[in-house]
């Protein structure tokens, strides 16, 4: 019972976070509801006894790179733009196009049913540290592979934003 | 709990592992070996020998599935197959990957922005590449792709203090970045349909559900989304011409043949493989994409001025080609979607080695007014246009002739009357601008431009390329015979 | 009877307790520890500090917590109102959250969650958008200087800061916050002095990028009075001031109480696992301390002056001794000699913030980021690849 009023309250944080970045002109305020956005989707991951997630989505994402977003947004002065005219001039047509998309999707899920999903593996027990175990064992044995091209990939990604921001000599 | 790197993991990473190994030590060696601009050169001969090791290794893995008599080789607890395909793609790539490293040198010398990273993000790039055409588990199906695109925002928007250079890798990069939400989108639908990431076990669950499935259906929507934005098919277009245009010429010969070549590897893998059983989900939504690649590619091409559009609109309408062996989807289908990448790999980098040998300081060269008169300037560079353009163009003697033969043939066997009738009037429509180009060169007034001058990096490319596009027009027995056996054994 | 025995065998009983007690105690202590930061800056200045107000300036605490909620509550027309309003709300809300993981003694904690240093490290890495949402939300160039200053130092330091802890908890095999101090039980030995010595490295990065993370002086760059008036808190006065000067010392006292639990031995008091200690260490040393803070302050008492003053300041030492003499009877002091050694080692840490404040000049901008980014981090990088190797050798 107070586990689904939780689930209710941190996704109509995840969903309202959502849609107000956005809506909001404000970058600040839009930045300000991801943030809200993503602190929903980590209370959604404590539900799930996902601890381990919880605190990693926490320290990564408001931690590191919202922070990071609110830096470059203070560094850019970005008034000017939200007082210019807008370019999404097409806002009607989208609301159809995605209440369309959505209403579609939804119909498919309904009929597709939640239940010819196979049934979810019980989480490892939320005592102890089993959780953070389980996550290791799956990252370093059964995923080792992508996980060790993903280091490739961020170390692509460094050198290429060093590189396009490096001064011209 | 099983061993986690055993010798048959290292075995089958072997080249990635070598790949990675070499870009990585030419960022080095360029950062603290070799720190002057004139010393560059000299992290070619780096890539070339990580390419040369890189391809020793596949070599190894090829005596070795022969020698054995095995169809494939699997490591990383199904996450990794070496098997004729992935041997056979990874050949293109390191084909595409040593002509664009020899072309690029003159190239980035004019254009002043000669820095060493270039050829470690080629190797890193052709790492990712590796693991599309091997992987057989979803999560490293979709870093390997990550790892290509990544690698070529960077490459296209080489030329920092060219706006068309910037332009084009912002629109890559934002496009990029929404297909690639879709394609993980796609994968996670998988995911949750069957409870596995890894394709030996996804085929297997899905073969068990009815083809009505509306989420599985979603799922391949989704994917074929993401993989043909990937690939450059219409309607996911948008991004290529832009991005070939802005792209630093090396940079779009190599985006044009190895990442198309990679995604479609996986799409073959993904569609042929593990979603064969739900054909009727996906295949028209394949011909309806394929239709449109033919149309939109061949029209817009038709009144395109500038050279690397032309190539651009081109290579989506290739694209188009090539899917439709993914619609016939037999031995024969899959034999020329083998052939026509390899060989387009060299009629494609042909045609865009000859713009980088026109480009100079102070001219871009390409316009198609350009070429005016290319024939008295340099003829043979309006010869060996001439030659790749044929090919293109799918005109007998050539190689690309033995592609699209495939392909057409696939479709009739098929029975797929329709598709190949429509692809084959398209030829006709391609033709038509190829040999636009093909009179600029031979009959146009010259205009007021430098003859051609190319480096050795160019000969050496020019040789190897017009050598293939021709012997393997003249005589493709070899190459039939390799991409056959790579196939469904 | 029954019902008290129920109400204190209760599992929420503790819990309660302890978060009534903290933000109920809190906003005292972080004055107190206000006025010991004045008091001893002022005798490493050789002056006196604050003698004003009670015996000593015992009272200063007191009269500027009411000075702060009395005064004018001023909001800058210009700025974004509800922005703030809430920014040092986040900050102190997040500052004494992290108190819910920290364990004063066995048993004693409001939260034993199997990730509470990473929940420690959520919670102040959210604070930072405190500081940040209020230097932006003033709308004043000297704010905004502050909040950027601070967003690129918080971030670049938690790096730092979160690798040096990742070297404590290799030791421990277990993020939570309990479970690192029985690991410190268990192995006989403090972490600080594990693997050879080899884990001074990260503590020694630990402290450092702890001093810079709560935005102390000589990395008080966000603050810095001598360019930008306060810093991100420029616009601020009144009980939102207060707000933000209530989170900044409960950052203080997390990060010591963390530096306490993953390499100090927590709640343990020296050479745990040597019996005959007990006496000296868990009896004899608080005792003594208390005697001695006691008779001291009674010798103090001798000098004012001041009636009142003189009274006052007797109490204080006649109460030292009387907690002098409760520690001694064993019941009481199995309760409290956990707490104490918890708290003792935490004030310690403290002090040595302190003076680290009173010592070192400020850092240049571009010193903060070499220091942060060339230095720490690669070291922190480098004692994990040691202590990692060290570790598995031992083990094995």
């Amino acid at each position: 019972m107070l586990d689904t009023i939780f689930f209710y309250v941190f996704a109509l944080l995840t969903i309202g976070g959502a849609i107000a970045t956005i809506t909001r002109r404000s970058a600040m305020h839009s930045a300000l509801s991801l943030i809200v956005s993503l602190l929903g989707v980590a209370g959604l991951y404590l539900l799930q006894k996902a601890e381990f997630l919880f605190a990693v989505q926490i320290v990564l994402y408001i931690g590191g790179i919202m922070v990071l977003f609110l830096f470059v947004i203070m560094l850019v002065n970005l008034d000017q733009a939200a007082k210019e005219r807008q370019f999404n001039r097409q806002w009607l047509l989208g609301l159809v196009a995605s209440v369309l998309v959505g209403a579609q999707m939804v119909w498919m899920l309904n009929s597709a049913g939640v239940l010819s999903l196979p049934a979810a593996v019980p989480a490892p027990a939320a005592t102890g540290p089993g959780n953070i175990e389980a996550l290791a064992d799956l990252l370093f044995r059964e995923y080792l592979l992508p996980f060790e091209v993903a280091s490739l990939l961020l170390l692509v990604a460094i050198v290429g934003s060093v590189m396009m921001a490096k001064k011209t000599s | 709990m099983n061993q986690f790197y055993t010798p048959t993991d290292h075995f089958s990473l072997l080249p990635a592992l070598l790949l990675a190994l070499f870009g990585c030590a030419i960022l080095m060696l360029d950062f603290f070996v070799l720190p002057h601009p004139r010393q560059k050169r000299w992290l070619i001969f780096f890539a070339l020998l990580g390419e040369f090791f890189a391809g020793l290794a596949l070599y190894r893995q090829y005596r070795f599935l022969e020698d054995q008599s095995i169809p494939a080789l699997r490591a990383f607890s199904d996450g990794l197959i070496i098997d004729g395909f992935s041997i056979f793609f990874n050949a293109i790539f390191v084909a595409a990957a040593v002509l664009v490293a020899i072309i690029s040198y003159r190239y980035l010398e004019v254009e002043g922005e000669h820095h060493g990273e270039f050829y470690g993000l080629i190797l890193l790039a052709q790492c990712g590449m590796y693991f599309l055409a091997s992987g057989t588990e979803l999560v490293t199906i979709f870093i390997g792709i990550e790892l290509m695109a990544v690698t070529f925002y960077i490459l296209v928007g080489f030329l920092r203090s060219d706006r068309r250079s910037n332009e084009a890798a912002m629109k890559y990069l934002l496009l990029g970045a929404f297909s690639s939400g879709f394609l993980a989108y796609g994968f996670s639908l998988l995911y949750a349909i069957t409870g596995s990431t890894r394709l030996p076990k996804i085929a297997a669950e899905l073969a068990q559900r009815p083809a009505t499935d509306p989420l599985l259906l979603l799922a391949i929507v989704t994917t074929l989304v993401g993989l043909l934005f990937k690939v450059g098919a219409a309607p996911f277009h948008m991004w290529a011409p832009d991005a070939y245009e802005g792209a630093p010429t090396p940079v779009t010969a190599y985006l044009s043949v190895a990442s198309k070549a990679a995604s479609v590897a996986v799409l073959v893998r993904l569609f042929l493989g593990t979603l064969a059983p739900h054909r009727i989900n996906w295949e028209p939504m394949l011909a309806v994409a394929v239709v449109l690649s033919l149309t939109i590619g061949n029209f817009s091409a038709l009144s395109q001025t500038n050279l690397k559009r032309l190539l651009a609109f081109s290579s989506i309408s290739h694209a188009g080609y090539i899917l439709l062996g993914l619609i016939a989807g037999n031995r024969t289908g899959l034999t020329g979607i083998c052939i026509y990448l390899f060989v387009y790999t060299f009629m494609n980098t042909g045609a865009f080695l000859v713009l980088i040998s026109l480009r100079q300081k102070g001219m871009t060269g390409d316009d198609i007014d350009d070429l005016n008169g290319l024939i008295h300037r340099s003829p043979g560079h309006a010869l060996l246009m001439a030659l790749f353009l044929l090919s293109l163009g799918g005109i007998p003697p050539t190689a690309g002739f033995i592609a699209k033969y495939y392909i057409f043939l696939s479709l009739v066997e098929t029975g797929h009357y329709a598709l190949a009738i429509t692809a084959a009037l398209f030829v006709a429509v391609s033709i038509y601008y190829y040999f636009r180009i093909v009179r600029a060169m031979f009959l146009n007034e010259a205009g007021q431009l430098l003859p051609a001058l190319p480096g050795w990096g160019a000969r050496v490319g020019f040789a190897v390329t017009a050598l293939a596009t021709l012997a393997i027009g003249l005589y493709p027995e070899p190459i039939i015979r390799f991409a056959g056996t790579s196939l469904l054994r | 009877m029954d019902m008290l025995q129920a109400i204190l065998a209760h599992p929420w009983f503790t819990p309660l307790l302890l978060t009534a007690l903290i933000i109920g105690l809190f906003p005292l202590v972080a004055g107190y520890i206000v006025l010991v930061e004045r008091k001893v800056l002022a005798d490493m200045q050789v002056r006196l500090g604050p003698m004003r107000v009670g015996p000593h300036g015992l009272l200063q605490p007191i009269a500027d917590a009411l000075k702060l909620l009395l005064k004018e509550d001023i909001i800058p027309e210009e700025s974004d109102k509800a922005l703030f309003w809430f920014a040092p709300v986040i900050s102190t809300f997040t500052a004494l959250s992290a108190f819910c993981v920290i364990p004063f003694a066995s048993g004693v904690y409001v939260a034993d969650v199997n990730v509470g240093l990473l929940v420690i490290s959520a919670m102040s890495s959210v604070g930072i958008l405190g500081i940040v949402l209020g230097g932006w939300a003033s709308n004043s160039h000297y704010s905004l200087l502050g909040a950027l200053r601070s967003a690129a130092q918080l971030v670049s330091y938690e790096v730092a800061l979160a690798l040096a802890l990742l070297s404590g908890v290799m030791a421990a095999g277990t993020l939570s916050m309990a479970g690192i101090v029985r690991a410190q039980q268990e192995r006989h030995i403090w972490f600080i002095f594990d693997n050879y010595g080899l884990m001074l490295i990260p503590f020694v990065v630990y402290v450092i990028s702890a001093v810079a993370e709560t935005n102390r002086a000589p990395f008080d760059l966000p603050e810095a009075e001598s360019e930008l008036v306060a810093g991100f808190h420029t616009e601020y006065s009144g009980f939102r001031w207060a707000l933000y000067f209530l989170a900044e010392y409960a950052n203080i006292f997390v990060v010591s109480a963390v530096a306490v639990t993953l390499f100090l031995g927590g709640w343990l008091r020296p050479f745990p696992n040597v019996s005959w200690l007990e006496l000296p260490f868990n009896y004899g040393f608080p005792a003594l301390l208390f005697l001695l803070i006691g008779l001291g302050s009674l010798r103090l008492a001798r000098k004012l002056t001041w009636r009142p003053h003189a009274i006052g300041m007797t109490g204080v030492g006649l109460f030292m001794i009387l907690l002098a003499g409760v520690v001694l009877i064993p019941p009481v002091n199995a309760v409290v000699s956990s707490p104490f050694w918890f708290l003792i080692k935490v004030g310690g840490f403290v002090y040595l913030m302190i003076w680290l404040r009173g010592t070192f000049p400020r850092f240049r901008y571009d010193q903060l980021m070499n220091i942060g980014w060339k230095i720490m981090i690669p070291v922190a990088l480098g004692a994990i690849l040691l202590n990692a190797i060290v570790g598995m050798l031992r083990i094995s």
